[in-house]
């Protein structure tokens, strides 16, 4: 038990190759606050995919426990919603049947009624009012992870994973995103965890950013970010950003092997 | 636009007729060495009785060969699609057995069920067109991206939801696609049976008679009719297609 909704110890994992063991995590250690929403930068193949797939019950680790809300993790629960960089989007279904999907499956005590009329609220929310009945194939990339978004907060999850959500979008429509993003966790307050390799995407969207080593990954430096309130994009540009930027920026290069921005270990 | 649908290919089919028509003109061939399509109408008006009778035979034993086909197909596609065992095990399997001339089974079939005629007919028309259902669908459940299964399992569906809201839909439009094929197969394996095994049932029997009687006109008023029936079964599974699997298919302005 502890007072942390996801509290994650020592966790270590191998996936099994022909070369023999392949160690993608090892000593692994993230704690996110209910409310919380902690970003998970790291270079690239470290396993941070392998993470959100462990908390969400997905496979097991080797060592270590993965806790959801005083449980420990043994399988999938209900109580997770995921969105990947793939919005993955049942083509077959209209953008309003997709956003229901979770709540066929998940129990719920919302009515027919009710799940369609929350599924409409979130695509307003996101901005996708008038595009209820389109299909995926319709859509703009943006759009269709504004979607899938909805889909992974539909049923209320403890738990939001995002695993590079916006990582396939331009620049422009990404920092939209970020914004949609603000307006959903007010709304919609969520604990997450979100994977990303953009580190101004990391420190305008969480509190909390858990930079990782090279494989296999612990976590290396946890920094605590203070842009507080409603977040503007020009809040990137101030100084205090500028520095907390460029000591995750230095943080990654150490885990990268590199021990300076010139030098290539 | 539905009047363009339609009178298009009749106009298509028109100018075929015609050409068909001036070649066996122009070259002078006689009746027995080609037919030409105003030699059809009266074949049909003479045998018009046995071609009612012999294409409902030829029909119904290749819908119902289909039918297998795809019933088994499904399932073999499905076992091969979730897993890696069976499709390893499985498909130099099937690929050899596609392999052999479907012709040389007409012999084998007909001995191993003698005298079961209808039995015999449908059998190598499923035999011969199931192939391509049950790789399709394999191919297309096991190219299933792990997201969309990660999207299901995370929420705690079983497999058997993950199928019927996932796989399934997924693998329709290449379903489809192997189906338009084993309709085409199915009718050639139904045609095989009746020509080769002499027990005077369907078209092919149908044909097989205008060619020991030396009716050619007969003979090409039978490759004809079985087209059109080809053509009909086709543009049923392009119906079908549509509605299930009309999702797939994406508007120009897009």
């Amino acid at each position: 038990m502890s007072e942390n909704l996801i509290e994650i110890k020592g966790v270590r994992h191998a996936y099994q190759t022909k070369a023999g063991p392949l160690p993608v995590l090892d000593g692994l250690e993230l704690s996110v606050p209910e409310g919380g929403f902690a970003a998970v930068v790291g270079p690239s193949g470290c396993g941070k995919s392998t993470l959100t797939r462990l908390i969400a019950g997905l496979m097991k680790p080797d060592k270590g426990e993965v806790w959801l809300h005083g449980d420990l993790v043994k399988g999938p629960k209900s109580t997770v919603g995921m969105a990947f960089q793939n919005p993955v989007l049942l083509e077959w279904r209209t953008i309003l049947q997709n956003v229901m999907l979770p709540l066929e499956i998940v129990p719920t005590k919302m009515s027919k009624r009710e799940q369609e009329e929350r599924a409409r609220k979130l695509l307003a929310l996101v901005g996708l009012e008038g595009f209820e009945d389109k299909r995926p194939s319709e859509l703009s990339g943006g759009m269709r992870q504004r979607a899938s978004l909805c889909r992974s907060i539909v049923h209320k999850p403890e738990v939001l994973i995002l695993d590079e959500p916006f990582g396939a979008l331009d620049a422009f429509t990404r920092e939209d995103l970020w914004q949609t993003m603000h307006k959903v966790k007010a709304e919609e307050p969520f604990t997450g965890v979100l994977i990303t390799h953009d580190l101004r995407e990391s420190i305008f969207l969480a509190d909390q950013v858990v930079v990782l080593s090279g494989r296999p990954a612990k976590t290396q430096y946890v920094m605590d970010v203070h842009l507080t309130g409603q977040r503007d994009i020009e809040h990137l540009y101030t100084p205090e950003s500028a520095e907390a930027l460029n000591i995750l920026r230095h943080q990654i290069q150490i885990a990268q092997g590199r021990t300076d921005a010139g030098e290539v270990a | 636009m539905t009047i363009r649908n339609i009178l298009v290919p009749v106009a298509a089919l028109a100018l075929f007729g015609v050409l068909w028509e001036l070649l066996v003109w122009v070259n002078g061939w006689p009746n027995y060495v080609m037919a030409s399509p105003s030699d059809l109408p009266p074949a049909y008006a003479r045998y018009w009785e046995l071609f009612i009778v012999m294409g409902w035979q030829t029909l119904w034993r290749t819908v119902v060969g289909l039918v297998l086909a795809i019933v088994v197909g499904v399932l073999l596609g499905m076992v091969m699609g979730f897993s890696k065992l069976m499709r390893d095990a499985l498909y130099p399997l099937l690929v050899g057995f596609n392999a052999i001339p479907k012709a040389t089974l007409v012999p084998i079939v007909a001995l191993l069920f003698v005298g079961q005629h209808n039995f015999n007919t449908v059998m190598i028309a499923f035999l011969i067109s199931f192939f391509p259902i049950a790789v399709s669908v394999s191919i297309g459940l096991s190219t299933l991206e792990p997201e969309y299964r990660d999207i299901l399992r995370s929420l705690g569906a079983s497999k058997t939801t993950i199928f019927w809201k996932i796989a399934l839909p997924k693998t329709l439009p290449e379903f489809f696609g192997a189906l338009k094929v084993a309709v085409t197969l199915a009718f050639i394996g139904t045609n095989l049976m009746e020509i080769v095994s002499p027990h005077g049932r369907g078209l092919g029997a149908l044909f097989d008679s205008g060619k020991t009687n030396s009716d050619y006109p007969l003979m090409f008023a039978v490759l004809i009719a079985l087209a059109l029936m080809g053509i009909v079964l086709y543009y049923v599974v392009v119906a079908l297609e549509k509605i299930f699997a009309g999702w797939a298919e994406r508007s120009p302005s897009y």
